[in-house]
């Protein structure tokens, strides 16, 4: 067992002597915010996370090749170096309107939550550390990265693990909620899109059931159909739908996005083939075009529980009475995990992720997510975690 | 005498128009403040403003006292909201005032002319900068594009806002201006008979940074006419060499119903009348018959002079063939 003792030292009045980044934090996450950054048009949130790098004297900022912005507090000693990634991208385009609400307690806007509040701890965490008088043993490279989400498909994480110089032994993956996650593994994961479409030379004598929603409602019973096993746990996500224009034109088209999820690797692979079956079937069958489309995978694995790292990070919840709450992930985790890197994700804040401009975060709890955040930063660097 | 004034009038724009990314350099900022020895006080005026007021403080208080400490007081200072303004304001760390609790001897009156005017006897800094508090899209540069002409250049006293978007025109010029009781009412009117003042691009924006030694000087309307009349007073009182403006880029708020504009344009109506009228200009009858707008070339103003001539034909009954053809 480690003597954490003097790791929690240091973690004592922490999220107290964090009230006072109140208006830092905030002004970062409401500034972030309100740039928009659909995946693949990052650019603008990107400069103004160099520029606050910049700002804070951190002299080897640069964006890289695929566009992530790279912050690097050097270390004393510089020997090796933790990774803190959070995610640029959100899933609102450009014309949304990007206005954040602060009120006394929460902030809403769309992608409040996700991701700019961990993206505001990221750029923020130089300001602290220094104000705090917190000098690291080791580098902390701070990751913005690009097209993390959907068909992103993790690209920006992906290409700075394999093109970047530093010795990386740790990271942290931040997002804005929800406070006490904690995740250290990642699951098996096929996400795709079915397309089906009526052929432009269609035989209108078959009045009523030339619908490429029908066609498509055909794939989703058969997906439904399919057996599933219990242990290991698997489950497919029907997770959007798209189709038609009008109430009274059949349907050209549709079109289903969804994502199969598997602890085990094999199941996945065999859902991707029956799903593929499915779709030959159901086209032959009807004579319509059905597409299957699978633009991102992720394969499982992670650390243990019992891993130093998750022990670490389970200590300093504990000391911080913070109720851990684990779950698998399949976002930049899964990134680090195909590397062979030790990494975490931890959430900064309680809120609720609508998907629309309503996304709200709780102001308060934000001093001890950050605490969490610099506790395990700390764990790390003092070496509480090999 | 025209061409005097075009010249003049484009040479103070030239030497005297800004774009806040003139002033992106804080940290030179807050030291030639210190050396100069300034202090600055930042005046937000409410009435129900909960929507935006959070937001406004919180990156003031970061990136202008926290980070940069560029202004050393933020006052909120409110007209009797019946929203949660107050209650915000206190949670993000402003000062917060009622109007009517400052000089509480004095009569109250309603009108945000009135929290301006208050907030001189009640805030220290040397200079007051005033900033709405409806700006959704709030951003530092609110604050210091305003104050650091200020700083940087003694002879100045009065720098007001001016919104401009080079970035929404594809073509090379572009009509630069304020908003519709600008162009409709006070462009036209300044063109008549202050034609100097026409060279403020926007003469009704809420926000503007002023010396002290200037404010406490001029009378207050308390309602729509305060931005009007400040105008009208500085420039009598100090010519047109005492005021910069600078571009702040695009400001988001609430558009206002034409109803509301009504009745703003009759606050400045008689706000400008009564000036007009005590400094004799409608006398110095010889009218100008030129109107003065605004276009932008990429980063560069210039006046657009467009000469209107209202001339006027007599009743029919003065002309003599009338008189004969109807035996009038
Ligand atoms: N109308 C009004 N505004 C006040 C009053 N007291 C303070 N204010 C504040 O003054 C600022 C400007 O008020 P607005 O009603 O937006 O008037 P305006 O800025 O001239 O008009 P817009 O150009 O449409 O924004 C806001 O921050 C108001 O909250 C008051 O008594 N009446
Ligand atoms: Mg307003």
């Amino acid at each position: 067992m480690k003597d954490y003792s003097e790791l929690n030292n240091q973690l004592s009045g922490l999220e107290d002597k964090l009230k006072k980044y109140r208006e830092v934090l905030l002004a970062n996450l409401v500034m972030i915010g309100e740039i928009p950054a659909p995946t693949g048009k990052e650019e603008n949130r990107i400069q103004f996370i160099l520029n606050r790098f910049d700002e804070a004297g951190l002299t080897d900022s640069s964006i890289d090749d695929a566009g992530n912005g790279i912050g690097v507090l050097s270390g004393k000693e510089s020997e090796h170096a933790l990774l803190l990634n959070a995610h640029a991208d959100t899933i609102f385009d450009m014309r949304t309107d990007h206005t954040m609400q602060v009120a006394s307690n929460e902030i809403m806007g769309p992608g409040v939550a996700d991701n700019a509040l961990g993206l505001a701890a990221l750029v923020s965490l130089p300001y602290i550390l220094e104000d705090l008088e917190i000098e690291l043993r080791n580098d902390l490279v701070l990751l913005a990265g690009v097209k993390s989400l959907g068909r992103g498909n993790l690209e920006g994480i992906r290409f700075f693990l394999e093109n970047n110089k530093f010795d990386i032994k740790n990271a942290i993956c931040v997002e804005g909620i929800q406070l006490g996650r904690l995740s250290y593994s990642s699951i098996g994961m096929l996400r795709g899109e079915i397309t089906c479409r009526v052929p432009e030379t269609y035989d209108w004598s078959r009045f009523g059931d030339a619908s490429a929603i029908l066609t498509l409602n055909e794939v989703i019973n058969k997906i439904n159909d399919m057996r599933l096993p219990k242990r290991p746990r698997t489950s497919i996500v029907m997770g959007s739908i798209v189709g038609g224009s009008s109430f009274n034109t059949i349907a050209r088209d549709a079109t289903l996005g969804f994502e199969v999820r598997s602890e085990s690797q094999e199941v996945v692979e065999r859902a991707g083939e029956t799903i593929n079956d499915i779709v030959l079937e159901v086209s032959s069958k009807t004579g319509d075009q059905v597409e299957l489309d699978i633009f991102a995978k992720r394969s499982p694995g992670g650390i243990p529980f019992a891993h130093p790292l998750t022990k670490c990070a389970r200590s300093v919840m504990e000391t911080l009475d913070i109720e851990p709450r684990l779950a698998p992930s399949i976002s930049e985790l899964s990134a680090l995990i195909n590397q062979n890197i030790p990494a975490l994700t931890l959430g900064i804040t309680v809120g609720e992720q609508t998907f629309k401009s309503n996304e709200t975060i709780q102001i308060e709890p934000i001093y001890k997510g950050l605490a969490q955040l610099i506790g395990t930063i700390l764990a790390v660097d003092g070496g509480y975690c090999e | 005498m025209t061409e005097d004034i075009v010249s003049k009038l484009q040479n103070w724009i030239d030497k005297n128009t800004y774009h806040h990314s003139e002033f992106w350099d804080l940290k030179k900022l807050v030291e030639l403040k210190k050396k100069n020895n300034l202090t600055i006080s930042l005046c937000l005026p409410t009435l129900n403003e909960e929507k935006t007021i959070g937001k406004e403080l919180i990156i003031f208080r970061s990136e202008l006292v926290e980070r940069y400490p560029l202004i050393d007081e933020i006052a909120v200072i409110d007209s009797g909201s019946d929203d949660n303004t107050l209650e915000v304001a206190k949670n993000f760390g402003a000062d917060t005032y009622l109007a009517s609790d400052i000089l509480p001897n004095l009569e109250p009156k309603r009108g945000k002319g009135e929290n301006l005017w208050k907030a001189i006897y009640q805030l220290k800094g040397d200079i007051i900068v005033y900033v709405d508090a409806d700006i959704s899209n709030i951003h530092p540069r609110f604050v210091y594009g305003l104050v650091a002409p200020l700083i940087y250049r003694e002879e100045v006293k009065y720098v007001k806002a001016f919104y401009d978007r080079p970035l929404a025109f594809s073509g090379n010029v572009r009509p630069s201006g304020g908003g519709r009781v600008t162009e409709i009412l006070v462009r036209p009117l300044f063109s008549l008979f202050f034609p100097d003042l026409t060279a403020i691009i926007q003469p009704l924006s809420g926000e503007y940074a002023v010396r002290r030694e200037v404010l406490e000087q001029i009378a207050f309307p308390i309602g729509y006419g305060v931005e009007t009349s400040h105008l009208i007073d500085v420039y009598h009182k100090f010519g047109l060499e005492a005021f910069a403006q600078t571009d702040l880029d695009k400001r988001v708020h609430e558009n206002k119903p034409t109803q509301a504009l009504g009745k703003m344009s009759f606050g400045i109506l008689q706000t400008f009348i009564k000036r007009a009228k005590a400094l004799g200009v409608f006398e110095k009858a010889e009218h100008e018959t030129l109107l003065r707008q605004f276009q932008a070339k990429r980063d560069q103003y210039e006046q657009n002079l467009i000469e209107i001539i209202e001339e006027e034909r007599p009743p029919m009954i003065e002309i003599e063939e009338y008189r004969k053809k109807f035996k009038k």
